[in-house]
Parts: structure tokens; sequence; C-alpha cells
């Protein structure tokens, strides 16, 4: 009869590696199995020199073995050092087949033959070894591959890749790269575009097809592999092509199958759901644990710390204080109620209706993304106008808003459970109203991120979100004293609907009659004159749309269609006018505005008889500025062009007033009809570079700036998210001799960013070496107290910075002004 | 929520869209030729009661004198305020707006002080070289007012980046055009490649006369060979005449570019040194007049 292990660790990822390691520092005895040959196959198969980072960083690593972020390289030959250094037992080639047996005295069998006794299984086996398999016929031959480690190891091949996703893109474009390599490259997507991918990588990929690089073959699948061939469908039947090698991309997926088999249930029915797992990772088959990217914890520290405590747990400790505890206790001192952490935790979870939803482990890793505050009566949490993405929660009191600008004393409340701040999360604008406590109170405060993140997670947070901003919307637009029980008709039939950029929701002419709220996004507004679209007006988030036809039960008089991507709010027409007719106050209120917005109207079409010329060239600036991205813009830098002397002195001015180098380049961009966007940021309300920075180093700041923060690793992620082009991988020259030395005795490179000849003789004298380089962006000279740099140190007036609500004025300029 | 608690104050924007003529509705144009008018008004009326004009000697001239030998060295200070990027309220277009007409404003000023007395001394040194200077200036607002429309329509989109690879590049296709010439067709694309000026001294630039351009003299050298019989020496000459008509083109974008750049900046040449001369000057006019008062 075999030893039987206290513990035998199925995968030896992060997880399982660290797991081994406590263990065998602990004395218990064990066995690491590993089915390759190598330690840590998922980072083992990242491409050569990979950075690896090392997020969260506030979390603190309590492990057996160490990491810190860096190559891919160093960090797997230290796991080897330590793994050795601790006495792991390791089997290598070693694959579990099936688990069978109860706690106590379970039975492995492995794939090459053998059986593994142990007491208890922790199951580290991640996701990345279930690639989503190829089902055509012939799937099963072995020049189909679904990992690609050098494209350089091919040549001469006809290949193709089928995916189109990230890796898949990537894999084709390294194939693709060297035209010495002499590779075919095919890529083939089952839908038509590339919808999943970074629009970076899109990009590169279309570049590598006008080139001729590759063939991009979409609407397409493979219905056939064969040695030497391929068969696939394609939307004008199928053909069969020469192809020596399949590399077949297509994500992956918790191995459900096996983990079901060895009993364990999962939380849902859903392909992505996980294991559901006790505070102490232990699966729904007692002795059974899950830790790792397949407990749902993709990052490597989260992974390395579940080792740790998973054998802390098996070893029978019942209280042990998590990693995340000290930073937890600390976050929550100075509170009032002298809580323990758990205890924090519960009254949160349960006091939170949005938090409702969380398992305990949840809510810790909720809790690290987020802060608790305690406030005074009357203490302001945020006031109108400051910039603000978070979302608040109230555990404990109450909290009044402020609805009326002009008088304080008029507010509204929110009491203990509900939430607020959705609208600045949703639509990306300025806070609405000013919000204070009404008595003592406990808020959580959860970031943007933390906030999509929950609502990802749980259905119920979502829904919630959704109907308390919907109705919350209604009543800040139409305010007229409307309480939340006047609107339940309308919002019983309201629809929220994604819009994609260019998508009309309403068409002149057509015969409909519902309203729209504009939740986030912006639209504008076009009517068919002579022939040609001329543009009306913008809508902004916040905004309604459609409220004459419904008013006036006439057709359409203009389109509406999305600037940007969008998310409106249907509300179907008869409620609403059922309202108005409750309501004479907001009747009224609509009828004025309505009124307003017909006027301008008219004065455009008056215009467009008289002086066509000035309405085109009206809205074909209004229909430049929005392509360039300012429908999505806070605040943008334009030059007019009629008054520029291309003295560069923005750029010198932006690059002085920050550590030497300038973030705006004047002369790059478009321009149109003397309006120029130069490359420079513009502090979009949802910003693309926010959407993968693995540090969270991109913010929104007090005056509505997005900024990169020093935790930037410089992993170049938001530089290739932008679509603007305005982030570059700089590091800061060294520093300038003084401006007095350079006007008196020519010393230095004087004002401005200094030249690359100049930086690199000086940064050879000076000491500290080679410094990374970093995201560099406009952060609108945030805590400069004349704002922006650039705008003030434009000689003649060109340079100006405007909001959306503004630059329409700018579009509206007269052309002989200078 | 760091300004929770306190008072937000929202920063400074200027997003008013108003060249620095007209800044803040010309401001300093009615500043300026109040002032003036001001000053013009005090004259005529003291000159009045005068034997002889008022001149730097007397209470009038010498209160002038000194408002607009302040002025100078304030106006002179542009140059500093423009290059110290500070992170106070300022707006270099306010500063320059000032500059335009408060410098305009010392015409009067500082004819006022002279009492029109004149003469070939230091004190009409500094007059003639302050005049030099707001004349220079003058030649400058021109520049500023009309010249941003050419420079910008020039280039349409195309940076000077972008124009100087593009001259890189077609240099490169034009010498790898050139592999299978004979003798005398390589010796023209040498021609281009080694002797075509782009840039040069201020003057060259201002004027654009590049005298006979390499390029353009290759081309006409280009056309004027004989047809060669090898049929691969024959599809090169015609590609490269294609390629030096590009350059050509571009040559003479990036050449225009230059000038207007060179007009924008060549009355800076004159109004620079000017006012430093006028400082010089205006030092001497002033311990002179002090010590032999």
């Amino acid at each position: 009869m075999a030893e039987v292990y206290k513990i035998a660790i199925v995968g030896s990822g992060p997880a399982g590696m660290s797991a081994a390691a406590h263990a065998a520092k602990k004395g218990i005895s064990h066995v690491l199995l590993e089915k390759t040959d190598h330690l840590s196959d998922t980072i083992f198969r990242y491409q050569k020199g990979k950075h690896v980072m090392a997020t969260p960083s506030v979390l603190v690593l309590r492990a057996d073995c160490e990491f810190d972020a860096g190559k891919r390289e160093k960090i797997l030959a230290q796991w080897n050092e330590d793994v050795k250094a601790a006495g792991v037992n390791v089997r290598f080639n070693a694959e579990a087949k099936a688990i069978t047996g109860e706690k106590g005295a379970f039975t492995i069998e492995l794939t090459k033959g053998g059986q593994i006794q142990a007491e208890n299984i922790v199951l580290a086996i991640g996701t990345q070894g279930n690639p989503n398999l190829m089902r055509c016929d012939g799937a099963g031959l072995p020049h189909v591959q679904y990992q690609l480690d050098d494209p350089g190891e091919y040549t001469d091949e006809h290949i193709f890749v089928v995916g189109s996703g990230d890796a898949g893109i990537e894999n084709a474009l390294g194939l693709a790269a060297d035209p010495a390599q002499g590779n075919t490259v095919t890529i083939l997507n089952r839908s038509a575009d590339f919808a999943r991918a970074k629009k970076a990588n899109v990009d590169n990929l279309m570049a590598a097809r006008d080139a001729g690089r590759m063939t991009i073959m979409t609407e397409t699948s493979p219905v056939l592999v064969e040695p030497g061939w391929i068969t696939v469908e394609t939307p004008q039947g199928s053909s069969r092509y020469k192809c020596d090698r399949i590399i077949a991309r297509m994500g992956a997926s918790p191995p459900r199958k096996f983990v079901e088999s060895c009993g364990i249930a999962f939380a849902s029915e859903s392909p992505s759901a996980f294991p559901a797992l006790s505070p102490t990772f232990e699966t729904t088959k007692p002795g059974i644990y899950v830790i790792g990217a397949l407990a749902g914890y993709p990052l490597i520290k989260h992974c390395m710390n579940q080792g740790f405590d998973v054998v802390e747990f098996i070893s029978g400790v019942t209280d042990l204080e998590p990693a995340d505890e000290p930073l937890l206790k600390e976050k929550l001192q100075g509170l009032p109620g002298r809580r323990s952490v758990s205890e924090w935790l519960e009254f949160l979870r349960s006091r939170v209706e949005i938090l409702n939803g969380l398992s305990p482990l949840q809510m810790r890793e909720f809790l690290l993304d987020s802060e608790v505050r305690a406030y005074k009566p009357d203490e302001a949490i945020f006031i109108r106008n400051d910039q603000g993405s978070s979302l608040f929660g109230i555990a404990e009191g109450s909290v009044k808003v402020e609805v009326d600008p002009s008088n304080p004393n008029i507010t509204v409340p929110i009491g203990e459970g509900s939430i607020f701040g959705e609208v600045g999360l949703i639509s990306g604008r300025k806070r609405g109203a000013t919000i204070r406590a009404a008595e003592p109170t406990i808020c959580v405060e959860i970031p943007r991120m933390a906030a999509l993140k929950l609502m990802a997670q749980v259905p119920e947070a979502r829904d919630t979100v959704n109907r308390i901003t919907s109705e919350r919307q209604v009543l800040q637009i139409f305010k007229s004293g409307l309480t939340p029980a006047d609107i339940q008709e309308v919002l019983a039939g309201a629809e929220v609907m994604d819009v994609k950029p260019g998508q009309a929701i309403i068409n002149e002419g057509d015969v409909s009659d519902d309203l729209y709220i504009i939740r986030s996004g912006s639209m504008i507004v076009e009517k068919n004159l002579g022939g040609k679209p001329v543009f009306m007006s913008y809508v902004p988030a916040g905004s309604y749309s459609g409220e004459m036809a419904m008013i006036e039960r006439a057709p359409r008089v203009a389109t509406v269609k999305a600037a940007i991507r969008s998310t409106v709010v249907k509300l179907p027409a008869d409620p609403f006018r059922r309202l108005l007719a409750r309501k004479p106050e907001l009747a009224k209120r609509m009828y004025d505005e309505m009124k307003a917005r017909r006027e301008i109207n008219a004065f455009i079409e008056e215009q467009k008889e008289e002086f066509g010329g000035a309405v085109d060239m009206y809205s074909s600036v209004a229909n430049f500025l929005i392509k360039q991205g300012i429908g999505e813009a806070t605040d943008v830098l334009l030059i007019d062009e009629s008054l520029c002397v291309g003295c560069d002195n923005c750029e010198k001015a932006c690059a002085d007033s920050h550590d030497g180098l300038s973030r705006l380049n004047r002369e790059a961009g478009t321009t149109f009809a003397n309006i120029h966007v130069p490359t420079s940021c513009r502090h979009c309300e949802h910003p693309h570079c926010m959407s993968d920075c693995p540090p969270n180093a991109i913010r929104r700041g007090p005056d509505g700036e997005v900024f990169i923060s020093d935790t930037c690793i410089g992993c170049g992620n938001c530089q290739r998210a932008c679509p603007y082009g305005v982030i570059q991988m700089d590091k800061p020259p060294p520093p300038k001799p003084k401006l007095w030395e350079w006007m008196l005795f020519g010393k230095g490179p004087g004002p401005g960013q200094p030249d690359y000849e100049w930086r690199k003789k000086a940064s050879k004298g000076g000491a500290g070496g080679e410094s990374p380089k970093l995201a560099i962006k406009c952060d609108m000279c945030s805590g400069k107290a004349g704002g922006p740099a650039c705008v003030r140190a434009c000689p003649t007036g060109a340079a100006i910075r405007v909001s959306p609500d503004a630059f329409l004025s700018v579009a509206r300029i007269d052309r002989g002004a200078g | 929520m760091t300004q929770v608690g306190g008072h937000h104050t929202e920063r400074v924007r200027q997003r008013t869209h108003e060249g620095f003529l007209r800044h803040k509705g010309f401001r300093w144009a009615q500043i300026a030729s109040l002032i003036c008018l001001v000053a013009v008004a005090i004259y005529f009326f003291v000159a009045a009661r005068l034997a002889e004009p008022p001149n730097g000697g007397s209470w009038l001239g010498y209160i002038l004198g000194v408002v607009s030998a302040g002025l100078i060295v304030w106006l002179a200070c542009l140059g500093v305020r423009k290059r110290v990027i500070t992170a106070g309220h300022y707006s270099l277009k306010a500063w320059v707006s000032a500059h335009v007409y408060l410098g305009l404003s010392l015409i009067v000023l500082a004819t006022l002080h002279t009492g029109f007395q004149f003469g070939w001394n230091v004190h009409t040194l500094a007059y003639s070289l302050m005049m030099l200077v707001i004349a220079s200036g003058a030649l400058g607002i021109w520049a500023y007012a009309t010249l941003p429309q050419r420079l910008h329509g020039n280039r349409g989109e195309t940076t000077r980046k972008q124009m100087l690879e593009a001259l890189e590049s077609l240099d490169k296709q034009l010498h790898d055009l050139a592999l299978p010439l004979d003798r005398a067709g390589a010796q023209v694309v040498r021609l281009s490649l080694e002797e075509t000026e782009l840039g040069g001294s201020f003057w060259r630039r201002l004027t654009g006369a590049y005298g006979n351009c390499a390029t353009s003299r290759a081309l006409r050298q280009v056309k004027a060979l004989p047809a060669p019989a090898d049929p691969r020496q024959a599809d090169a000459l015609e590609k490269i005449e294609t390629v030096l008509q590009q350059k050509a083109d571009v040559l003479g974008l990036a050449r225009r570019q230059m000038q207007i750049t060179a007009l924008l900046e060549g009355w800076l040449f004159v109004h620079i040194p000017a006012t430093f001369a006028l400082l010089a000057a205006l030092t001497a006019h002033i311990v002179s007049v002090f010590t032999y008062w």
C-alpha cells in the first residue's frame, strides 16, 4: 500500500505551488501533482520576456515563495528555487484523471497510470489548461494547437488562426510579422467584426491585411480539418485551403466536467460560473478545496495567499487572520461602533441593499477597493459640480439631497440601505446636486471600477442600481416637484437600451412618440434640409429627447443619433402623457423647453435659406468635432489656426510644467476649417485608457482631469487603448539648468522639451542610471491654480480648452473674427 | 473627495475664443487710447501757458519720461514672461495684448516727452531706436494677423517631421531605382541626392530662393537624357522622373512652410536687437540727463 498523504495538491501554478511550499514548511505530508514537466505551466507559457505584474499592489503577500513584479524568466527561476528550498514533494508528468473516495481517503487516478492516496485534496488547476476546443471533424489532428509559444519557430507554412480575441490576433500578427519567415497567415473570425479585441490589436491586424501580410476571413468557421488542408464555411459557401498548421485561440473556461465528476457543485449554471466555496475554500464535497483561478481569483498574489491559507485551514486552524486583515483593520479604524472587521463586513453586507448578494470572501475583496466613512449631521458628502464617479451606499443613517441649487433648504431624503451618486457612476458627468448627511451617517464609497465589478458579479445589484438610476434621473431631469410615486407608472414601461455610435434612436418622419432619456454618452440631432443632413443640436447625458412628437402627436421632426456609444432609457408615451395631465407644472416646463428648442430649429432653417453656406459650415464643423471624439470629451484643447503662429509655446509650457516632457503635439492631429484638434487628451467621459490599467493608476481628478498616478508600471495598455493616440511612453529627462542660466549664459537646452541628443548626453553624466519608461499624458495641469499651461502660454489666444457644452459655440465662430 | 467640507473653487479656464488683438473686448486698446488722450490733453493745456513747449526737463516731461521708461522696461519683460511657466494665474495672451497697445501708446507718450526737440545726440538716438522697435513690432502685428492662415493652409495636416520623412523616403526610392542605370543616369540622381538644399540661412528661407535647386536641375536633365536601349533602364528612368517630380513638390511645400515661418519670425530679428540697443541708449540717456542736468 502506497503512502497516504495528508494533502494532495493538483496543479503547480502560483496557488498550488504556494500551498505545497507551505505544507512542506509545516512538515505536513503532501504531494504536488503537475501534468507537465515544469512548474506553473500558465506562467511558463507566457511569451518570452513578458513583464509579469504584481497586483493588487495594496495586498500583502503571505506565502513561502517569493513574488514580485518582473520578467517571466526571473519569476520562474525564483519559484523553482523556492520550491526546491522548501523541500516540496513534486510529481511531474502527473495528470489527475479522476478523483474518488471521501474525506480522509481520496484516491486520485493518474492518466499515465498509478494512483495517489490522500486525506485532503486541493484543486489548483486554473482555467488555462482547459482551452475551448475546435468542434469540427479532424479537430483532434496533431497540427491543431491551442498555444503558440514562439511565432519565430515556424517558417514557410500555411497557418490558420481561429479566434477573434486578443490572443488570436496577437498570434496571427506574430506569425506574419517577419516576411522572411515566409508564412501564409489567415485569421478566421466567426462573426463580422473583432468586437472582443483591443482596438490597437484590431488596427494592427487591419494594417497587416492592407499591407498584404495576411488574410482575414470574417463570418467564417472551420468545418473540416484534414492533414495539409482545411475546409471553411464562408457566407458564399464552403471552400478548401492548403493548411499546415491551425492555431485555435477561442478562450478557456473552468474544466467543469472534471470538477463536477469529483462531486463538486458550481455556483450557477452559467458557463463562466465557478465552484461554490465555503470561507475556507472547501467545496460542496468535504475534503476537496479549490483555490486560485478555478476559484475565480486570476491574480497571482491572491492565488499564492490562498495556497498558504488553505493549508492552514486543512491543518485545523480556524481563526486564521486573512492576509488582508491588517489592511481592512486600518481602513475601518476610527469609525464609530467598535466593530471587528468581520462584524463590519456583515454590518455593511446586510444593511446596504446592493451588497446583500455578496459572499464573505467577495465582501472582503470588495471592501479592499472601497472606503467606509462616517459623517456628522450636515457634513457634505459631495458638492454639486464636483467630479466624481463613485457610488455610495448608506449603511446607517440617512442623507439629504439639495435639489435646488439656489435654495439649500429644499432637500429630498435618501434612507438607510439605499444608494446615491449613481448618475456620476453611469454617465461620468459632474455631480448634479450637493448631498449632506441628515444625521450621524455611515456610508460606503465604492469607486467606479469596483462598482462595475459588483454589478457584473451580482445581477441583483445591477438591477437595483438600474432601477434607482432611472427613477432618480427622471426626477432630476424633470424636477417640477415630482415624487417617486408620481413616476412609477412611467418607469414600469421604461426600457434601457444600448446605442452604437451613429445609430439613430429617432428617425425624421417616423410616426413614434416615445420619450428618450440619455443616460450615458451623447446624441446629435440632425434635420434633413434640402437633401442634406444639417446639424441642429447636441444632447448630452442627463438630458432628454423626443418630447415634440410625444406632446404634439406628430411625426418626428428630426433624426436623433448617438455621437458615441450611449445608453438611453425609453419611456413610453402614454403613461407620460397621463403624467403631464396630472402635473401641470411639469407640462408647462416641458412646453417652455420645447418652445426654446423649436426656436433654435426655426432659426437654423431660416438661416439655411439665407446663408446656406454658413449653416453647412456650422454643421460640418460640428460633425467634424464630434467625429474627433469630442462627443465623449469633457475638456479638449482646440487650436484656432487663424490665430496660431506656430511658436510652439504651448508645447514648451507643457514640457516645462511636467518634468520636461510635453504631453501635447500641436502640429499633429486633424484640422477642419480653421479648427485644429491637436494630439492631446480629451479627458473622455469614460476614458478608454482606464479600461485595462493593471495597477489602477489612471484616475479622474477633482477638476475632471484624467491623470496617471505614480503607481504606473509602464505596461503600455493605456497607450494601446487610447483611440486618439495621446498617451506616450517615455522617461523624464534629466533636470535642465535654470532658465536664467540659459538666458544669460546659454547653458542647457532652454525652455521646452529638451531634444533627444541633449537628454542622452545629460543622462550619461548624471547618476541614477536607467529609469523605466512610464505612460505620460495630459493631466490638465492638475493642482496648478492658473489652469492648463498650454492655454495660459499661448501668446495669441489660438489655444482654447472647451467642454462639450461650449464647443458648439466655437463651431459657430464667425470666420472673420480674429 | 478632497474638497468636501471646504469650499470648492473652480480653476480659471480661458474658454473665451478671442484673439490677442480683441482680448477682453479690446480692453488694452481702450486703456492705451485713454492714456494717450489724457497725455495729449494735459500737454496742450500746459503748453498753451508756456513760452516754449514742455520738454523732458519740465515737470510734465519728467512724468512722461518716467512713465515711458517704465513702460519700455515692462514691455521688454515679455521675453521673460513667455519663457517662465509658473503655476499662477496669468495669461500670455493678455500680456501680448497689453504689450501691443501699450507699446503703440509710446509713440504718443515718448514724442510728447521730447517736446518735439530733436538733435544729433544720445537722446534722439534713444527715441529713434524706440520708434524702430515699435515699427518692427507693428510689422509683427501684421504678420501675426495675416500669416497664420497661410501657414496652416500650406501644410494642411502634414507635420514638419512628416515632410522630412517623405523626403527621406523619396531619396531612398531614388537610390534604389538608380541601381540599374548607366553612369550618366546615376550622375543625375546623385545630383538630386547629394546637392539638394533645404533650410539654410535665414535670408535663404525668407526668400525661398534656392538658386538653381539641384532637384529641379536633375528633373530637367532626366527629361533630356536619351532613352536607353535596355528596357530595364528605360523603366527605371521613367519611375525616377515621377519620383523626382514628387520630391520637387514636397520640397516646394517644405520651402514655402519655411518661408512663412521665416516671415512670422523675421520681424523679431529687428525687434529684439533693437530693444536691447534701446535699453542701452535709454540708460545712456537717463544717466547723461541726470549727470549734466
